[in-house]
């Protein structure tokens, strides 16, 4: 077999993949560059992802199953809103510790989506899920068009996004208070700018995106839910985030990167290599502790506040 | 008359998380169209109808002291494991690698040595996490998290390869499982017939010992300091990186050791789903027993109670047992969010001033 096609092959496959990640580590990304750690991100997914497909299943083979992928989408992103103001609730208003706050909001979602899908679906279906859409004359491009062209709408709403959340970040008033509350709150209090308002809503906008990011596995790359479909991708966006040093563009270069490490496995298995594929399994993971073992000597710095609760009653 | 309001904000705040807690489980049990007064019901009393349910609550409540007391020494000192599961991963197939390794030697010195090495398995997984924090300030729950997948792969690996029992291989269905532990290394049974095992008496022992270790020694009172606050022990010339990874090498060695316990006591052999989940449950044991030895033990019950009951809800009233995470997320969130509340001194003083004002007295 020709390597560049096992190549073309492996890319087509581990580039679409790389969208959930990339969303959920954008939003990670807003609620990170707002001061807040959201590591409930893995549950957000998690019903995101039992959101996003049940519509598909409920309406199998009805009149609204054209309609079932939108419904899905907009309850995943719904829920993950409303998910994100439970954590701003705990986080922002009662100022809990995040970590371990966010331990407790993945299993509240793991644990949900999975008490649901148990109950509603039983064991795992398939459903139609999205197809893919390849972009007319671009897809028939050598070598990039299979990669990049031939995903599905929800895949370039993923990569789209990456503009979007650049621009958002760095040029909108909203985006200038994210930072400011996430740098300095005490300086953007003083300034006019409501922190806990802002902080709430980037974990709304954070959880939306986690939202959707779940939607677009269960959707768009596996077409079916199990209880472990998310598989830890919510701790590799939050990860990702890190490494992308809360830059959407380096994000998108992380993403990429990790999806690719994951779809090694796949190209193990089509060129036959005898590797044990438990340890092509863990190579994303093992990555993800390389990379900040790494990453604490970058120039780059975090938000300043990263994590800490802004109390407005506190003196100083 | 201050005091009263005092206590009667405390008891507001843990009635309110309590509310909430139980309300987010209901909200959950309605949605799939239950009862929910009855779920309730049977996961708080049906395990208490005879003698084989009281049993496996104890057989849960080991592991989840365990883990707990690990967890609690870990946020004691600052360091939050997230990694329990895959440290009590690792100390199975440690535990299980030794057992098999010596099936000659004589019980009184194998089953030592096969509890000492999962313990060593578990110290040496949390070891990776703990230098990373202290050398690199890599942050350990990230760590944690994805080392857990990492043993994961690992024990599917090593159960499916190297370590499977052979008879699987020759006759059997290729189940990933090892073979059957030397009689050796068996911790016995307290009563035949039933699972519970004398790990119990290992873990209760374990929970006086952290508690002089923490509470009653100078190396427990800077282990504290360092995680109460780490610039004042920095201050006062506690080495407060050493401190971190101690307090995770210590917290796999316990879930290393809950492993081992679990392989010995219960399964007799290392197969999957040993762990079971007990890592991550251990979290809110500890959070839900106040990170102290004395809160633990009791916290450990309960979880067991809910682990089995949720188990016998899926039976009686199928309801699927992932509704234990629900519960374990809803009580992490309200026990963290009713800490603030407690530990807030201003909070309180304008709570108590407004019940004095509404009920008199109470002026200083």
């Amino acid at each position: 077999m020709n390597l560049l096609l096992v190549l073309q092959n492996i890319l087509a496959i581990g580039v679409p993949f790389s969208v959930a990640l990339l969303l959920a580590a954008l939003g990670e990304m807003f609620n990170q560059r707002a001061g807040v750690f959201n590591l409930g991100c893995e549950g957000i997914m998690a019903m995101g992802a039992f959101l996003g497909f049940l519509p598909s299943f409920l309406l199998k083979g009805g009149a609204l199953a054209p309609w079932a992928p939108a419904i899905g989408i907009a309850c995943a992103a719904l829920a993950g809103v409303l998910l994100g103001l439970l954590f701003g609730l705990v986080t922002v208003s009662f100022r809990a510790p995040q970590g371990i706050a966010g331990i407790g909001l993945q299993m509240l979602g793991w644990g949900t989506a999975g008490t649901l899908s148990r109950h509603f679906v039983g064991g795992v279906t398939g459903i139609p899920g999205i197809d893919a859409w390849p972009i007319p004359g671009l897809s028939k491009i050598p070598f990039l068009g299979p990669i990049l062209f031939s995903m599905t709408p929800f895949g370039y709403f993923g990569f789209l996004m990456v503009p979007i959340s650049w621009y958002v970040l760095f040029k909108t008033p909203w985006g200038l208070k994210v930072r400011a509350v996430g740098t300095h709150p005490r300086a953007a209090d003083t300034m006019g700018t409501n922190v806990a308002r802002t902080r709430y809503q980037a974990l709304m906008l954070g959880g939306a995106m986690a939202g959707l990011a779940g939607a677009y596995l269960s959707l768009a790359q596996a077409k079916m839910f199990a209880d472990d479909i998310v598989a830890g991708r919510g701790f590799i966006a939050v990860a990702l985030v890190y490494f992308g040093r809360w830059h959407p563009l380096y994000i998108l270069g992380g993403s990429l990167l990790f999806s690719i490490a994951q779809s090694f496995q796949l190209a193990i298995q089509v060129l036959g290599i005898d590797f044990p594929y438990e340890f092509a399994v863990m190579l994303p993971y093992v990555l993800v502790i390389l990379v900040l073992a790494f990453a604490k000597n970058s120039r780059l710095r975090g938000p300043a506040e990263l994590g800490k609760p802004y109390n407005r009653e506190k003196r100083v | 008359m201050n005091r009263t309001y005092r206590t009667l904000y405390s008891a507001a705040i843990i009635l309110a998380a309590a509310a909430a807690a139980v309300g987010i489980g209901a909200l959950v049990l309605m949605a799939i169209g239950v009862s929910v007064p009855e779920t309730y019901r049977v996961i708080l009393t049906e395990p208490f109808k005879d003698m084989y349910g009281i049993t496996e609550i104890l057989v849960r409540t080991v592991p989840l002291i365990l883990v707990g007391l690990g967890i609690a020494i870990s946020f004691r000192s600052g360091i939050l494991n997230i990694g329990a599961e895959g440290q009590m991963q690792i100390g199975i197939l440690a535990a299980t690698a030794v057992a098999l390794a010596l099936p000659n030697l004589p019980k009184w010195l194998l089953l030592p040595l096969v509890l000492l090495a999962g313990a060593l398995g578990g110290a040496l997984w949390g070891s990776i996490a703990g230098l990373l924090k202290a050398r690199l300030g890599v942050n350990e729950i990230l760590s944690t998290v994805m080392l857990n997948y990492i043993a994961a792969q690992l024990h599917g690996f090593l159960l499916r390869g190297p370590m499977i029992d052979p008879a699987e291989l020759q006759v059997g269905s290729g189940t990933p499982q090892s073979m059957r532990l030397p009689k050796a290394a068996w911790l016995d049974r307290i009563l035949t017939g039933y699972r519970l095992h004398w790990g119990l008496a290992i873990a209760l022992g374990l929970a006086v010992i952290v508690y002089f270790l923490m509470w009653r020694t100078t190396w427990g009172f800077r282990m504290r300091a360092a995680g109460a606050e780490a610039k004042a022990a920095r201050y006062a010339g506690i080495r407060v990186e050493s401190c971190l990874a101690a307090a995770m090498i210590l917290a796999g060695a316990f879930a290393g050791l809950a492993g081992a316990i679990e392989v010995t006591g219960v399964h007799r052999r290392a197969i999957e789903g040993v762990s079971a989940g007990y890592g991550f449950s251990g979290i809110v044991v500890a959070l839900f027993g106040g990170l102290h030895p004395a809160g633990i033990v009791p916290s450990a019950f309960f979880f067991g109670l809910l682990l089995i009951g949720a188990d016998m809800t899926q039976r009686a009233l199928s309801v699927p047992a992932n509704m234990v995470l629900v519960l374990q997320g809803a009580v992490i969130l309200s026990i963290v969010s009713a800490k603030t509340w407690l530990n807030d001194p201003y909070a309180r003083d304008k709570a108590v001033r407004k019940m004095a004002a509404l009920f008199g007295g109470g002026r200083k």
